[in-house]
């Protein structure tokens, strides 16, 4: 491996990620239903800061702005043919920062779904997301990214697509998905589904894990459920700062520094090696997080339990992952075939 | 399962084939379940009684599924397929017939919103609970609504947001409703992922829906009450 993160991971056994993209954006003005990407251009000084936010607070790796930066998701803004330039810049923009930090600091190009649903039960082809994908892949690339980064997936045609787009740049990379619906992605995979999907690509990632979702306790249960299937692969955890409230005008998450702290070692604990934020994670948290890691030794994996007590109760009882579930699943079954 | 014995459906009695629909359209059959909907209607079956007892029935099962974890998003879109099928064949007969409503409902996604998933099911499940919907798609500013809302004349806005981005443009929706003096003129839903209960009150909408199953219920409980003010 020649990127900067696998010879990172070569000198460290956990990474400190970024935080939140959009809450960070949001308060420096951005306004709801603009494209946070069109700033790229426009605004490049915040996103430098915004950059800087996860610098400063002791982030190993952070993302680009370029979350939406997709043709099919651009294409509402009327840029969707500017989805290569627009991920260009906000890697260019990273690379800058990165170079400035005066250590190593990896510059991930983040890229987000497409927003379509793919075939057959949706009408974005196959060939026509890995072209998406490629596309922004391409971008990145130029603009100095050191990998790839996927997250937010639900579908797992959506994840092999984007695999496929990425081997075509010749990139490395990690991939997430988001676990929000009873412990499975809104498509229903698990996460020992997620394992299985990983090392069956051609072009497997750097690392894989989990991010958004409902809340930190119900992530961790997805962190627990890939280390359970006993993966080699670094795993990613990058769960909200708790869950979004509404005060005074805009979206604050309600998880404390304290509680993100507690979040980002019991990851470790679970087996995540690469460890973040996502919604809600501002610089505060950030350096609450480090100072953990730094500081509390290591203890043995937490039970569900522990995560409850620590972080909050979970959004359902099961996770998709239960013995009990094969097979026996409470699917009604078919009374009949037809010919 | 090569040993079960090919189905022939009009030679079922009105109760086996009415189950045998719930069938279909929870797996997604659409050919299925649109030959059984024509079935039971030249079987002299109301348009409005096949609605209400075979397709909501079978939507019922459907979403009590997709809320409890059973079934997922790809299984759903698959039902709401057959179940788009069958509505198709029901829909000019219910209007001939002038079959009671229950309701009318614009939905749509909020501006800079590309997700469609949560408002398509949402529009199946409400429609296959007899209500009226236009969904008005993706990425709508608040004219989009409000203009929608007047000329389908609908009771109920319903609005729809995946990414943290994009949900705080329900509270402009709203606001605007306020401005406008409109806000009392409609029941405004909201969902999608990153919402919960406590943001939809924040922002001042009627309710927050968890999923397209308690759309329905939340939306049947509000016209009822809406209906017992006006004649109050």
């Amino acid at each position: 491996m020649t990127n900067a993160l696998s010879r990172l991971l070569e000198t460290r056994d956990w990474l400190l990620a970024d935080g939140a993209t959009g809450t960070n954006l949001f308060n420096m003005g951005l306004t709801s239903g603009d494209a946070p990407e069109l700033w790229n251009e426009e605004h490049p000084d915040r996103i430098k800061k915004l950059y800087k936010f996860a610098v400063d607070s002791g982030s190993d790796l952070f993302l680009t702005n370029s979350f939406g930066g997709n043709a099919s998701r651009l294409k509402l803004h009327n840029a969707g043919h500017r989805a290569r330039e627009l991920s260009r810049i906000s890697a260019e923009i990273g690379r800058e920062v990165a170079d400035a930090a005066g250590r190593t600091v990896i510059v991930a190009g983040s890229v987000g779904p497409t927003g379509d649903i793919m075939e057959p039960v949706g009408t974005l082809s196959h060939a026509d997301a890995v072209e998406m994908f490629h596309e922004q892949a391409e971008g990145l690339k130029e603009g100095g990214a050191d990998v790839l980064w996927l997250e937010t997936i639900s579908a797992p045609e959506e994840f092999r697509a984007a695999a496929e787009g990425f081997a075509l740049a010749g990139m490395d990379w990690c991939g997430t998905m988001s676990f929000d619906t009873a412990g499975r992605t809104m498509m229903g995979v698990t996460s020992a589904d997620m394992v299985k999907l990983v090392e069956e690509l051609p072009n497997p990632p750097i690392g894989f894990g989990a991010n958004c979702g409902t809340g930190a306790s119900d992530l961790l249960r997805t962190v627990l459920g890939f280390s359970a299937q006993g993966t080699e692969r670094p795993v990613i955890s990058k769960g909200n700062a708790g869950i979004p409230k509404y005060v005074d005008g805009h979206i604050h998450y309600d998880g404390t520094p304290e509680l993100m702290a507690d979040y980002a070692v019991l990851a470790r604990d679970a087996g995540a090696t690469i460890i973040g934020g996502c919604c809600g994670t501002m610089p505060e948290h950030l350096v609450a997080m480090r100072e953990a890691l730094e500081t509390r030794p290591r203890q043995e994996r937490p039970s569900l339990e522990t995560i409850a007590a620590a972080l909050g109760a979970f959004s359902s009882s099961k996770d998709g992952t239960e013995a009990s579930d094969d097979g026996a699943a409470p699917r009604r079954n078919r009374r009949r075939r037809r010919g | 399962m090569s040993d079960e014995e090919d189905l022939i459906l009009s030679e079922l009695n009105d109760e086996e084939l009415v189950e045998q629909m719930y069938d279909d359209l929870y797996d997604g059959l659409k050919d299925e379940l649109e030959e059984g909907v024509q079935i039971l209607l030249d079987r002299g079956w109301a348009p409005y009684k096949v609605l209400t007892e075979a397709l909501v029935g079978g939507m019922t099962i459907v979403g009590n599924d997709f809320r409890d974890g059973i079934l997922f998003v790809p299984e759903v879109l698959m039902a709401a397929g057959a179940m788009k099928g069958g509505m198709a064949i029901l829909k000019p007969l219910l209007v001939e017939t002038g079959a009671p409503r229950a309701g009318r409902m614009v939905i749509g996604t909020v501006k800079g919103d590309i997700h469609d998933i949560g408002q398509n099911l949402v529009t199946m499940m409400m429609e296959g609970a007899g209500f009226e919907v236009k969904n008005i798609g993706i990425n709508n500013p608040v004219e989009s609504y409000l203009d929608a809302a007047k000329e389908f004349e609908a009771d109920i806005i319903g609005m729809s947001a995946l990414l943290t981005t994009t949900m705080p443009y329900m509270k402009i929706v709203i606001d605007t409703m306020k401005e406008q003096g409109l806000r009392d003129d409609y029941i405004v839903l909201v969902g999608g992922a990153p919402l919960n209960e406590e943001f939809g009150k924040a922002i001042g909408a009627d309710a927050y829906c968890r999923d397209a199953a308690v759309a329905v219920e939340t939306a049947k409980s509000l016209m009822a009450r809406k209906h017992n003010q006006l004649t109050a």
